[in-house]
């Protein structure tokens, strides 16, 4: 799994300072044209993988198979992406699974955001027996892989009738991203002056009115980024929908992307053309929460 | 699973984030406590105990027993044979070759993403700030690529017949790369396999490290740069006399998470070796999971190599939990 997009900080949220602060006094101009060469290997290395994905994706089986491997298609085709669109082998075309994929996060994530923000406003707000022991026990159980517990897991869902379907998948991936969310979201309630909450308990509002007109509103940026996390990391995840998952009408965009890597004969288009489409949401998703990533890490977390 | 990475905040912020100041503050208007924090806390108490803890006791359970298709059905009852199936790991030599690739792949990832995560950090707090805008996107860009995919992309940068590291190997002159990559198979060994998952996940993984790091710089007072430059030392000096021991603590969790993270991963090794069928190549995580998927199923085996995974882990995530403790993050 890549637990690394989620591999987040967790910050508070708020603006900080620029990111990028001018500490360039006393440098020579061959020293800042060094700098910017490292610059650019950086960035290539980094560009380089996804680049070339997305343009075998659009390059004719001719071009892909060429002697000489070329960085951009010479003939555009689409038909790749028209290939895997139809089915390709499989009984349904990529949409299905898309929507199937899609239908896991979502759900994931609704149910998550709300536990765990439950659970966060506790342990952010209140003092109580075993708060300390219920914050250690998350950070351990995000620590443990999902793939070592999948055997009991499979076991247990075989016996409730839960294997083959998307149901059992899906709560697997709640109890996952509970550990994250609740520290993450923790933080950004933690970050909430308290003293607003005390303002509207004054003015006679109850806990409850509290929580929903005060609480939730100022925490619904963070709210937002960690559902985007817990959603990508259902997206991403394959050894428990591989495990779970065996008729190809419930299939996941992993498990429909290990079928075509599977084949004898791997049509490279095809698949890049696949991953790319199950990329570019994860993609999508960062660029949003790309500003409060970076200002939630220098701002709250990560600063030594 | 997922992994939020808590490293401490200033002290105005803990004041801030400290509970117990905001309680003390509480208006105690009346008595009412509308949801305990018990009641907040059960539902995500619910749902982890029954799906992970639970789980882990259960692993711990049948690891101890010898239970094949029969007794998990429950259709016999599952015999007890104590430390049998660790007998029979410890005694396999493929168990130690196993445990070799994880040990040796982990480590070179940890240190290849840390040496590479920190410079680029120290190279983004340089750069002007276009440059560095698009070396940070750029990064981005790999850090949100889903595990699957880079597996499969890099699989493709290396596979012969199209993929263009052959291609450039073989046009690289003889003396220089040697024959014979055109038709190279980097899958066919656990040497070459390794070394293109290991490229791979350090592609993945540089950039969280770097940003983390280019967060920790910022916390450095520009005045203590200024007054090292006064003095005359040089950026060699600067780095190990302040912006290292400044750095340490960001760098000690960056560690431990990235150890545990690595010693875990599991879909891109098995996308890059094509599935479980070449077992040379297997680490811990990917022998759990083929033997767990093993036919004739021996559970009780794959629960206990899974909790010898599991047992590793812990023992790092202790180390991360103790920092945490004392960094005051479950205060």
């Amino acid at each position: 799994m890549t637990e690394r997009s989620e591999g987040m900080s967790v910050g508070s949220g708020r603006g900080v300072r620029g990111v990028v602060p001018p500490r360039r006094h006393g440098m020579s101009v061959r020293g800042r044209a060094a700098l910017n060469a490292a610059g650019v290997l950086v960035f290539l290395f980094s560009i380089f993988p996804v680049f070339w994905m997305v343009m075998t994706a659009f390059k004719t089986d001719e071009d892909i198979n060429a002697d000489t491997p070329l960085p951009v298609p010479l003939h555009w085709t689409l038909e790749h992406f028209r290939a895997v669109i139809d089915g390709q082998g499989l009984e349904y075309g990529i949409v299905h699974f898309f929507l199937n994929s899609a239908l896991v996060g979502l759900v994931t994530v609704l149910v998550a955001a709300l536990i765990s923000l439950l659970a966060a406003y506790a342990v952010a707000r209140r003092r109580f027996r075993g708060r300390a022991g219920f914050l250690i026990m998350l950070i351990v159980v995000q620590m443990v892989p999902l793939e070592a517990l999948m055997l009991p897991l499979m076991l247990n869902a075989q016996r409730l009738h839960l294997l083959n379907h998307l149901a059992g998948v899906i709560v697997v991936y709640i109890a996952s991203s509970l550990g994250f969310a609740i520290l993450m979201l923790r933080n950004f309630v933690a970050a909430i002056p308290v003293e607003l909450e005390e303002a509207a308990a004054l003015d006679g509002a109850s806990g409850r009115t509290v929580f929903w007109r005060v609480t939730f509103p100022l925490v619904a940026p963070g709210l937002v980024a960690t559902s985007i996390f817990a959603f990508v990391n259902a997206w991403n995840e394959f050894a428990i929908a591989f495990a779970f998952l065996k008729d190809q009408e419930k299939y996941l965009l992993p498990l429909t992307l290990s079928y075509h890597f599977g084949r004898t004969q791997v049509e490279w288009g095809s698949i890049m053309a696949a991953s790319t489409l199950f990329t570019i949401p994860v993609m999508i998703f960062f660029l949003v929460v790309q500003r409060r990533m970076v200002s939630g890490l220098v701002a709250g977390a990560v600063k030594g | 699973m997922a992994q939020t990475v808590q490293v401490p905040g200033r002290a105005q912020d803990r004041i801030a984030a400290d509970p117990e100041r905001g309680h003390r503050h509480r208006p105690r208007t009346g008595r009412r406590v509308p949801a305990g924090p018990y009641l907040l806390i059960a539902p995500a108490l619910a749902l982890i105990g029954v799906l992970i803890l639970y789980p882990i006791g259960q692993l711990f359970w049948m690891s101890f027993h010898k239970i094949g298709s029969r007794e998990a059905r429950g259709a016999a009852p599952a015999e007890n044979v104590g430390l049998e199936n660790f007998r029979t790991i410890l005694g396999d030599p493929f168990f130690y070759r196993v445990l070799v690739n994880t040990v040796v792949s982990a480590a070179v990832m940890v240190l290849a993403t840390l040496v590479l995560g920190t410079l680029v950090g120290l190279l983004l707090n340089r750069l002007g700030r276009k440059m560095s805008l698009l070396v940070s996107s750029g990064a981005m860009l790999a850090w949100a690529t889903p595990g699957i995919s880079a597996a499969i992309v890099y699989k493709w940068l290396f596979t012969p017949g199209g993929g263009i590291v052959p291609w450039f190997l073989d046009a690289l002159p003889d003396w220089l790369a040697g024959g014979g990559w055109d038709d190279y198979n980097w899958f066919g060994s656990r040497g070459t396999t390794y070394f293109v998952l290991v490229l791979c996940v350090v592609w993945q993984s540089f950039p969280f490290i770097a940003v983390a790091v280019l967060a920790g710089l910022k916390s450095i007072p520009d005045e203590l740069f200024e007054a090292a430059r006064c003095d005359g030392a040089g950026p060699l000096r600067t780095f190990r006399e302040i912006t290292f021991p400044l750095l340490k603590p960001v760098l000690l969790v960056l560690t431990v998470l990235s150890i545990i993270w690595d010693f875990k991963v599991f879909a891109q090794l098995y996308f890059l070796s094509g599935g479980t069928a070449n077992r040379d190549s297997f680490n811990l995580a990917m022998y759990a999971y083929s033997s767990a998927v093993a036919f004739p199923a021996k559970y009780g085996l794959g629960g206990a190599i899974a909790l010898v995974l599991m047992v590793i882990l812990l023992v790092f995530t202790g180390f991360y939990v103790r920092v945490m403790v004392r960094q005051g993050e479950t205060a």
